[in-house]
C-alpha cells in the first residue's frame, strides 16, 4: 500500500488515495486529499464532508450517491439535498470525492 | 458507464430479487458480501426482499461487539437500508424460536413469517440468491 506524507505525519492510503484507516483521519488528511481531488474547501464542502463522517459512525458504510443526497436534503434542507447543489461542491461525484476527503473508503455501488 | 447505460434501456423491468442470508454474521465473508450485493442492487430499482434464516438471524442481532475478534460490526449497516428503499425485510419464525430469539432482539424492524408464509414468498420471486 502506498504512503502519503502530510503534515510530517504517514498515512497509509488505497490505489485511488482513499484513507486506510479513517480513525486516522484529521482535518490536515481532508485538506490534503481535497487539494489532491482539486476542490477549494469552503464551509459547503466541509458540511457535507462532516455530514459523511456522521453517516458513515452511525451505519459504518459511506452512502451511495442517490441515498447521500435523500439524507442530506432531510438534515440540511432540500436546496443543499440536491444533485445540483452536491455537484457543484464536487464536480466529479460527491460520494466519491466527499467520501475521500473524510477519509472514508470509496461507497459500495458507486459506479 | 456503458453498463449503467445498458441498465437504462430496460429500465421499465423490474424483477423481484430474495437475497436469503443463511449464515452467522462472522466467521465466513457471506453476511458482509451478501449486504453489499444488496446495497448495490438498491441502485438499480429493483424489487428487493431480505430473508433471514437458520444462523442468518444472528446478523440482526443487537448489542453485537466485535473487538474481541478483530473484525468490522457492520450489524448497524442494516439500519441503513431503510435510506436505500430496502423495507422489505422477513425473518423465519422458526429460526428465531430455535435461537430464542424475537423481535424485541433485532436491530430493525422484521416481519416474522412461518415456513408457510416464506414459501409463498419465494414462489412469487423471479431471482432468490443464497448467500
Amino acid at each position: 500500500m502506498p504512503m502519503v506524507d502530510i503534515a510530517g505525519k504517514e498515512y497509509e492510503v488505497d490505489e485511488e488515495g482513499y484513507l486506510i484507516d479513517l480513525s486516522q483521519w484529521n482535518e490536515d488528511v481532508g485538506k490534503f486529499m481535497a487539494v489532491e481531488e482539486k476542490v477549494e474547501m469552503t464551509d459547503g464542502h466541509w458540511e457535507v464532508v462532516n455530514f459523511l463522517r456522521e453517516y458513515y459512525a452511525e451505519y459504518q458504510i459511506a452512502p451511495a450517491v442517490r441515498v447521500l443526497t435523500k439524507a442530506i436534503g432531510k438534515k440540511l434542507g432540500a436546496d443543499k439535498g440536491n444533485n445540483k447543489y452536491l455537484y457543484e461542491l464536487f464536480p466529479y461525484g460527491p460520494a466519491k470525492q466527499a467520501c475521500k476527503i473524510a477519509g472514508l473508503p470509496k461507497p459500495t455501488g458507486c459506479i | 458507464m456503458s453498463e449503467m447505460d445498458d441498465m437504462d434501456e430496460g429500465s421499465g423491468i423490474i424483477k423481484k430479487f430474495m437475497f436469503l442470508n443463511r449464515k452467522a454474521p462472522h466467521g465466513t465473508v457471506y453476511a458482509l458480501e451478501g449486504l453489499e450485493v444488496v446495497l448495490i442492487t438498491a441502485a438499480f430499482d429493483q424489487d428487493v426482499s431480505m430473508v433471514f434464516t437458520d444462523d442468518g438471524v444472528y446478523q440482526l442481532i443487537k448489542g453485537v461487539d466485535t473487538k474481541g475478534i478483530e473484525v468490522k460490526d457492520f450489524s448497524k449497516t442494516y439500519r441503513a437500508l431503510d435510506g436505500y428503499d430496502i423495507e422489505k425485510l422477513y425473518v423465519d419464525q422458526k429460526s428465531m424460536d430455535a435461537r430464542g430469539l424475537t423481535e424485541e432482539d433485532l436491530i430493525v424492524d422484521v416481519t416474522v413469517l412461518s415456513v408457510d408464509e416464506m414459501a409463498n414468498l419465494m414462489a412469487e420471486q423471479d431471482i432468490v440468491i443464497s448467500f
